[in-house]
């Protein structure tokens, strides 16, 4: 079994935070790993991307062929949709749906939805919101992990784990938000009944 | 439980315990993570492992080689480009050779992620006639790097070590081995070899040049160049580093029909190769950045050919490999389900929001307005996006340092207002010697040192630039009256317009320090900064 997960979003949104829990879920369930990341100048505001792999034989490739993501994960609308030739065929989408401003020729947001929603298997929350409501609004990024965890191949417990050991430097109290962040983010996901 | 790695940290992990002494590097994407974290590892620290950043990769190599010559492993690490930096001590030092062992990590980016061109190193391996190294993997990167060190001081030669992006930025799990110990002090043991005068070199020279059968011989029976037999002799097929990856990916089963020779050492094994030849119709050449291989085993005149790859265009020629062009030479369909839907706009990087650089930015488009001949030569860094909308500030950027002596160059043939944008680091990096040069002529240029007081696009590493810069333009000649500091903020716009346009107006170098720290930097590091200020104020 193999999944791929392609995460989606701009510079400094927190893809790199949900592939670190991804990989240390992986790793601690003894699965073969592999996440390709970006570093470098498209950091500054661009569009980026990270790929992960996991699987419980040998992956060679870092990256995800076209056509082979089971779904992509995106802390933006439009950055969701520049993936989309990476999805598979009925695969998932997964998306907060705040646009993250930063160009004079963002789309008209009603049309991205459109696009979204005309796919079978599509979450979109306002995570940015939900993170918000529970005062950690930098938690928009563990709110989308909580949406995707029923359809990801790692127990809740290794990526709750994983969640415990990435934030314990940074205290009890943001630890415990980032949970709360990653359960409400399963509730609301349920709504879709995928 | 294994270790979750960059291909980078492994690399880093394995020179660790390889008995590494000192890691020279100067930052530079993709190959930053390497240094930082043998900066990071405490295990480092209790062994005094020397990590600290150097100036520019010349002088990182050069510190490597001393310390090579003085018995001890050494490791310079740098990206692509910064190899044509350090490429005089590079290729001397293979006639030399090196006494502890020493391998030059280079880490290529092969589809410009981060980069201005993407120049192959394995060229300046062969160049320099010296073993190469290309790990297909995270857990190989770790492997291949202690054998780096045993392979350099079996020959007595540097070793280069090619990563490339995908590799450098992926994590995986590895298994690490044992750590050896770190080589005591000892000098070479015959006492001309690190003398290159004519009368030394040229038998030094003759060393390089008769080993070379014996480090082609090691690269054929090495245990990172294997020969995997296949079924369908139809093609065979030689994959290079991260290449087999990629190939192996479009094999579901993880078996390849053909007859595959996977190379990760160079020179490139000639047996193997006259072996896949002799028993396959056409060889299908896959290897991440230049044509290297494919162009060496191809035939010169164009007849008869058998070998496919990128020269033949089975293989895009630019840009990097990914499993969807290795199937389209293997012949397989892709399946694409979707395009890109036409509602997606591009997104490109920007400089960050309150960046000093913006500020800067304004004032040089107000100028513009006023003096439709200014040219502007930029820099490497972050402050290149002045070259994108909505800034289009800068008219050129080539490489480290150029900004400064092409805006010579423009103004002795007679263009003003020639502006230079040359970032702290980088100034120290190549932009000292330049400023010397319009000094010594007083060509009338204006230099902006814009100072962020950090190397900011790779993650705002110490700049060497920090609290020198008054005495370093002093002391190269700068006149007193023509050396100015500003603050780019929005509201000292109007007085950092006029003071440039002042200085642009001497007939002259001129050089204005608009300083501002990069807002990226952590608070300890901003509060580091004020100290260093208040004593080159005091």
């Amino acid at each position: 079994m193999k999944t791929n997960i392609l995460l989606a979003g701009v510079g400094g949104q927190g893809i790199l935070t949900i592939a670190a829990i991804l990989d240390t879920a992986a790793l601690a369930s003894n699965l073969h790993l592999k996440q390709s990341e970006i570093h470098g100048m498209s950091q500054r505001g661009g569009a980026v991307q990270s790929h992960v792999r996991i699987s419980d034989t040998k992956i060679y490739s870092d990256l995800i062929p076209q056509g082979k993501a089971d779904m992509i994960i995106s802390v933006e609308p439009m950055e969701l949709l520049r993936y989309l030739p990476f999805l598979k065929k009925d695969g998932y989408l997964i998306t907060d749906l705040n646009p993250f401003l930063n160009i004079t020729d963002y789309p008209e947001l009603e049309e991205l939805y459109a696009e979204i929603k005309s796919y079978p298997n599509n979450i979109i929350i306002d995570a940015k919101k939900i993170a918000k409501d529970l005062g950690n609004s930098r938690a928009t990024n563990i709110v989308l992990l909580g949406a995707a965890s029923s359809i990801i191949p790692l127990s809740e417990e290794s990526l709750k784990q994983a969640i415990k050991t990435l934030f314990k430097r940074k205290g009890e109290r943001i630890v415990n938000k980032n949970i709360d962040a990653f359960n409400k983010g399963k509730e609301i996901a349920t709504e879709f009944a995928l | 439980m294994k270790k979750l790695l960059l291909g980078n940290e492994a690399l880093a992990q394995g020179a660790i315990d390889a008995g590494l002494s000192g890691v020279y590097a100067y930052p530079g994407t993709p190959s930053t993570e390497i240094t930082e974290y043998i900066q990071r590892s405490k295990i480092a620290k209790e062994l005094n492992i020397h990590s600290q950043w150097s100036v520019n990769e010349k002088t990182a190599m050069e510190s490597a080689l001393g310390m090579s010559y003085a018995g001890k492993r050494a490791m310079v690490v740098m990206k692509h480009v910064g190899l044509n930096v350090a490429a005089d001590v590079f290729m001397n030092m293979s006639v030399s050779g090196i006494n502890g062992g020493l391998v030059v990590v280079v880490a290529d980016d092969p589809s410009m992620h981060s980069s201005q061109n993407e120049q192959d190193s394995r060229f300046y391996g062969k160049f320099a006639m010296v073993p190469m190294l290309e790990p297909s993997n995270q857990q190989e990167a770790y492997d291949i790097t202690k054998y780096a060190f045993d392979l350099s001081e079996k020959y007595s030669l540097p070793v280069l070590l090619r990563m490339v992006t995908r590799l450098s930025h992926s994590r995986a799990g590895i298994n690490v081995g044992n750590r050896i110990k770190q080589n005591n002090i000892h000098l070479p043991k015959n006492s001309t070899q690190f003398s290159l005068i004519p009368m030394y070199a040229r038998n030094r020279y003759k060393y390089l040049v008769n080993i070379q059968s014996d480090i082609l011989e090691n690269s054929e029976n090495s245990y990172f160049n294997e020969f995997i037999k296949g079924p369908n002799t139809s093609l065979g097929i030689i994959a290079s580093g991260i290449a087999y990856n990629y190939l192996m990916e479009n094999f579901e089963s993880g078996k390849c029909p053909y007859p595959i020779l996977k190379i990760s050492q160079y020179p490139i094994p000639k047996k193997p190769i006259k072996k896949l030849f002799n028993t396959c119709k056409k060889v299908l050449v896959l290897e991440d950045g230049y044509p290297f291989i494919e162009e060496a085993i191809s035939d010169f005149l164009g007849e008869n050919r058998k070998v496919i790859g990128r020269l033949s265009g089975d293989i895009p020629r630019v840009g990097e490999l990914n499993p969807d062009n290795i199937a389209n030479a293997l012949g397989f369909d892709i399946v694409i389900d979707e395009n890109i839907p036409k509602v997606v706009s591009g997104r490109p990087p920007e400089l960050c929001v309150g960046c000093g650089h913006r500020d800067l930015f304004d004032a040089i488009n107000r100028l513009k307005t006023e003096t439709e001949s200014q040219q502007v030569f930029g820099d490497i860094g972050c402050y290149a996006l002045g070259a994108l909308p909505p800034y289009n500030s800068i008219d050129a950027l080539i490489e480290m340092g150029a900004s400064i002596t092409m805006a010579k160059g423009a103004a002795d043939a007679g263009i003003h207002p020639s502006i230079a944008i040359i970032g702290d680091s980088t100034f120290t990096h190549s932009g000292m010697t330049g400023l010397l040069n319009a000094v010594i002529e007083k060509t009338p240029i204006t230099v902006i040192i814009s100072d962020n007081s950090a190397i900011a696009m790779t993650g705002a590493q110490d700049s060497s630039a920090s609290g020198r810069l008054i005495d370093i333009c002093r002391g190269l000649g700068v006149e007193e009256n023509h050396l100015k500091v500003i603050t780019p903020l929005h509201k000292n716009l109007d007085e950092n317009i006029d003071l440039i346009r002042e200085e642009i107006n001497y007939n002259g170098v001129s050089v204005i320090i608009s300083q501002r720290p990069c807002v990226q930097l952590p608070k300890e590091k901003k509060d580091k900064l004020k100290e260093i200020k208040k004593v080159s104020l005091n």
